[in-house]
């Protein structure tokens, strides 16, 4: 029956052919031509592009002149010439032949030269070496005294769950930011935020939304923004993660971040907070637990707090504390973590002993303290200099009251005074800043950190000679 | 015929431009006719004498009925996750990782993924240790090295507590600048802290908006990084491939930045010494030829390299014959060959007043510690022969050693093994998922210690286990490994070589496609 049916079909249409009028008949046949005709045609490129001949092409490459790799540095460049130490970095240093009591190393617990330290450090190195070829995954975690020893110690310090250990201070928190924050999350960070963290958020490659020094006005106001925001598009609310990063002690203000209104803010607005604790570990709190024990805060409403071990732990590394269920996350994706070898030995012992010794000792924390007081009290009142940072911060700056309108100018001011304070056997040194890469660039300071090997006298004598120097140099 | 420069391998009649006569080359690749039958194909450059030894690298083909296998095995993974996941959704299986707290859920979850990492809890004594960057055998805690530490640790401590711009400038510090500089044959150099910020923090010194990074496509996440904080274009070609890395310089020279054709303001190269999950070598002296005739500048990372490659250890420059002030930016790390840790950047004094003064690492970060730097120094001059022993050159001929012994024995088993042969890292496919974990216990219970890598550092199916030669083997700990290696790749079905040596990542480069892709 389909046959027929399709011979029907073919008579019918051959029928409807017979019975069109002509013009229909010509036209539909010009039509099948033109169509062929386009099919079989050449297809032809689109002449915007002009492409070049190859003896253009070599011409251009021959004309074509590079920038220097880099510029020249000029050679009074403020930079360039280091001061020498020679002999270790400690109480009593040596800087450029001068002998100095030392004013600009971050060693507030004085545990550089600590004999029982040294001792330790001395005792891992008999047993394992200086280096330990290959990262963490491979080969490369030591169990006793070392690693997993060291990360134990400090997750119990700190009384939180895990903690975990990266090479270089540095490092740590710009590893620690991207593994958590990605493109499309939202972060709040401080503007007076150290570099470091600029760096760990330029690699994150989130929104980063900064407010004002310690306002917490202005924080809340960007919450409520984005909380606006978020009620627009719920679906996407759901997905984002926000994050609050904050410094415990600011490095380049020396003031204290108000945590109590932070944690407010983090339950009322759904964020997480990152605290970064360099330099308040070791020195704020009773027993020298940072910014929360100070405040008396639950440790774990902070999801995760950072620290080097370079300042008060007088080593080098950095860790992560926090609840396991963060921190574990970090020993596949932190970079600083996986792809690079782990911390030598010898460095975590003396971090253990320095442990060790913290938690022995918790009477240095208020020496310390008092210290911090008198030299904060003994430098008020300097003509032509200020002092930038609270009272219970052990790293601070002087910065110029007045500013004479060029950076060059008052960091060559600031020079002469830091020369001048070396020939009297005072040690200090410039707050160093990378003009160009800071986001609120500080302006130029010289920075003066405390102690606990500094006794009284040795203070009130380094206040002085600041006093006369800055007197003789500014007016 | 006499052989062609370079020696090759085949008797053919070369001519000027180094192509043979009725042979096909491509890419450096000559098929012989003498071995044709058994259809082999070398990697034998013969670019106009720019090899002055032999460049033999090979990537054999990975085996069908294998890399089918390896995509099953892969879908019965991730099924089997599935169907675990679903049962600790639903409590039937417990759930032995770290979950979040309840205070903290309502807040949007942290992170996607959970893994976890567990310690087995078990010592194993006196195990063969093949996986650690070891080459010349001095991370020991015995020796010229740890004494002298010992002694600067006594001395100065073991902590900084500043940085190198404020107060943290140790005199030993510039000691072992100068020696670094010698070293390598450059003239001055400058150290840091850890060699993954060694990359990620100086690159962005250097280039920025505007200029043009050429970067191979298995460069390591340092330098990924590096070039990613910088803020300039990047730009990627094949891995060791030449003609990749030249139509790209040809294209960017040519055309400039996209959209504004704004020439580039730098252009400049990223490469590896020895590539550390493939074993392969860099062209270093095809890369330098253009980057001369191009006006580029040159960064070569010789992480893995140095101390390993040359006949005085002074890294992949020297194994060529090359002249240092060739390459621009020559950077290393002194955690592998040195054992201690911290990493370098020498080159011309501009590039080293530069970094000093413009470096992140200088400005924010510490420098390293005393004994470290000690370290450093004594194995730096017991390579060089400067402690009046010949402990170094045995080290370094010992090295060399091990790995042609190392490499010939493998490829006589059967097992496929990519890279150089010269270069000490040789990385032996795997390929099945199961395979990577059942290679690695069963070495550990044979005690040998070894590294097995998958996805994602590796491309899927190309899951390997990772050798590092050690001038601290011997010939016999050697054979005792690979006696153990053969027994395990028997058991497990491991020598999948069939002897066909096809370039696998070096694909003929076809000109033609290339043309016709729109910019």
């Amino acid at each position: 029956m389909a046959t027929t049916a399709e011979q029907w079909v073919l008579v019918e249409m051959v029928q409807a052919l017979y019975e069109a009028p002509a013009y229909h008949l010509i036209l539909e046949g010009i039509l099948i031509l033109w169509i062929i005709r386009l099919l079989f045609s050449k297809t032809y490129k689109l002449q915007e592009r002009s492409d070049l001949t190859v003896k253009e092409k070599e011409e251009l490459i021959e004309e074509w002149q590079p920038e220097p790799l880099v510029p020249l540095v000029p050679k009074d460049h403020p930079a360039l010439n280091y001061n020498i130490v020679s002999g270790p970095p400690s109480h009593n240093i040596v800087v450029n032949g001068k002998k100095c009591i030392n004013f600009a190393s971050f060693n507030f617990l004085g545990l550089l030269d600590n004999p029982r330290v040294k001792a330790a450090a001395l005792a891992s190195l008999k047993k394992y070496g200086v280096g330990t070829c290959g990262p963490r995954g491979f080969y490369g975690t030591f169990e006793i005294d070392v690693h997993l020893d060291l990360e134990d110690r400090l997750a119990k310090f700190m009384k939180t769950e895990e903690a975990i250990i990266y090479s270089y201070g540095f490092a740590t928190i710009a590893s620690a930011i991207p593994a958590y924050s990605k493109r499309g999350d939202i972060v709040f960070v401080d503007s007076a935020a150290c570099f470091a963290i600029q760096k760990g958020l330029q690699a994150s490659r989130s929104d980063i939304k900064l407010f004002k020094h310690n306002d917490m006005a202005d924080l809340e106001r960007l919450l409520k923004e984005q909380e606006i925001e978020d009620q627009k598009n719920p679906r996407k609310a759901r997905v984002t993660r926000r994050f609050i990063i904050v410094e415990g002690l600011y490095m380049n203000t020396g003031t204290i971040c108000p945590l109590p209104e932070l944690v407010k803010l983090k339950y009322k607005y759904k964020a997480r907070i990152f605290l970064e604790e360099s330099l308040s570990f070791g020195v704020l709190g009773e027993h020298g637990r940072g910014v929360t024990e100070h405040y008396g805060i639950n440790i774990d409403d902070i999801d995760l707090i950072s620290a080097n071990m370079e300042n008060a732990l007088a080593s080098i590394g950095g860790f992560c504390c926090g609840r396991s269920f963060v921190i574990d996350h970090q020993r596949l994706s932190g970079q600083g973590y996986c792809f690079s070898a782990s911390l030598p030995p010898l460095l975590a012992a003396a971090a253990i002993e320095a442990l060790n010794i913290m938690e022995e000792n918790p009477g240095i924390f208020a020496v310390l303290k008092e210290k911090c007081k008198q030299i904060h009290k003994a430098l008020q009142g300097i003509s032509g200099l200020k002092v930038v940072g609270e009272s219970l911060s052990p790293a601070f700056h002087l910065q110029l009251e007045e500013s004479t309108g060029s950076r060059e100018q008052d960091v060559k001011l600031l020079q002469e005074i830091v020369d001048e304070c070396m020939n009297r056997s005072i040690a200090l040194t410039q707050a160093r800043y990378l003009e160009k890469e800071e986001k609120n660039l500080p302006p130029p300071s010289i920075r003066v950190v405390v102690t606990v090997e500094q006794t009284e006298e040795e203070l009130g004598r380094a206040a002085s000679t600041i006093k006369e120097v800055a007197q003789a140099v500014l007016l | 015929m006499r052989p062609g420069p370079g020696g090759c391998c085949c008797r053919r009649p070369v001519r000027a431009n180094g192509c043979v006569a009725n042979g096909e080359v491509r890419n450096g690749y000559v098929r012989s006719s003498a071995a044709a039958a058994a259809g082999q194909i070398h990697h034998v450059t013969q670019n106009g004498g720019l090899y002055k030894r032999p460049f033999n690298e090979a990537f054999e083909e990975t085996p069908m009925l294998v890399a089918v296998l390896t995509y099953v095995g892969y879908g019965v993974l991730t099924l089997f996750g599935y169907l675990r996941d679903f049962l600790r959704h639903w409590r039937i299986e417990k759930c032995h990782h770290a979950t979040e707290r309840e205070e903290q859920q309502v807040i949007v979850r942290i992170f996607d993924s959970e893994k976890s990492l567990r310690y087995t809890g078990n010592i194993i004594k006196d195990v063969i240790n093949m996986g650690s960057y070891n080459y010349l055998g001095f991370a020991r805690n015995t020796g010229s090295c740890q004494e002298a530490a010992a002694k600067v640790l006594e001395e100065y401590g073991v902590g900084v507590c500043s940085t190198r711009q404020e107060i943290g400038n140790l005199d030993k510090h510039e000691e072992l600048e100068k020696l670094v500089a010698w070293f390598l044959g450059v003239e001055a150099a400058m150290t840091y802290g850890m060699g993954f910020a060694t990359n990620s923090m100086n690159i962005p010194a250097l280039v920025g908006k505007g200029c043009l990074i050429l970067s191979d496509e298995l460069n390591h996440a340092s330098l990924v990084l590096g070039a990613r904080l910088s803020g300039a274009t990047i730009r990627i070609f094949k891995h060791n491939n030449m003609q990749s890395l030249e139509k790209l310089l040809k294209d960017a020279i040519v055309y400039g930045q996209p959209r504004t054709r704004r020439p580039w303001k730098k252009i400049l190269i990223l490469v590896e010494g020895i590539y550390s999950m493939e074993g392969s070598i860099v062209r270093l002296p095809e890369v330098i030829a253009l980057k001369k005739k191009y006006k580029a500048y040159l960064y070569l990372d010789e992480a893995h390299s140095i101390g390993a490659l040359g006949p005085t250890g002074r890294g992949v420059v020297e194994y060529f014959g090359l002249d240092p002030e060739d390459v621009d930016v020559m950077m290393g790390t002194f955690t592998k060959s040195f054992g201690a840790s911290g990493g370098y950047i020498g080159g011309k004094k501009e590039l080293v007043d530069y970094l000093r003064t413009h470096s992140h690492s200088a400005v924010y970060a510490t420098s390293l510690s005393p004994p470290v730097v000690e370290q450093i120094i004594t194995s730096m001059k017991c390579i060089m022969g400067q402690d009046g022993t010949s402990l170094g050159k045995e080290c370094i001929q010992q090295l060399a050693e091990n790995t042609r012994y190392f490499r010939r024995r493998l490829k006589e088993m059967g097992f496929i093994i990519y890279g150089n042969e010269d270069s000490p890292v040789v990385p032996l496919m795997l390929y099945m998922p199961a395979k990577i974990g059942a290679f690695g216990r069963e070495m550990l219970k044979r005690n040998i210690g070894v590294v097995v890598v998958g996805f994602p550092a590796t491309p899927i199916i190309e899951s390997r286990a990772r050798f590092c030669l050690s001038a601290a083997h011997t010939k016999e700990i050697l054979d005792t490994a690979l006696k153990e290696i053969d027994e395990v790749g028997d058991l497990l079905q491991l020598k999948y070589s069939r002897h066909r040596l096809v370039p696998l990542l070096d694909r003929p480069f076809d000109e033609t496609t290339y043309e016709e892709t729109e910019d």
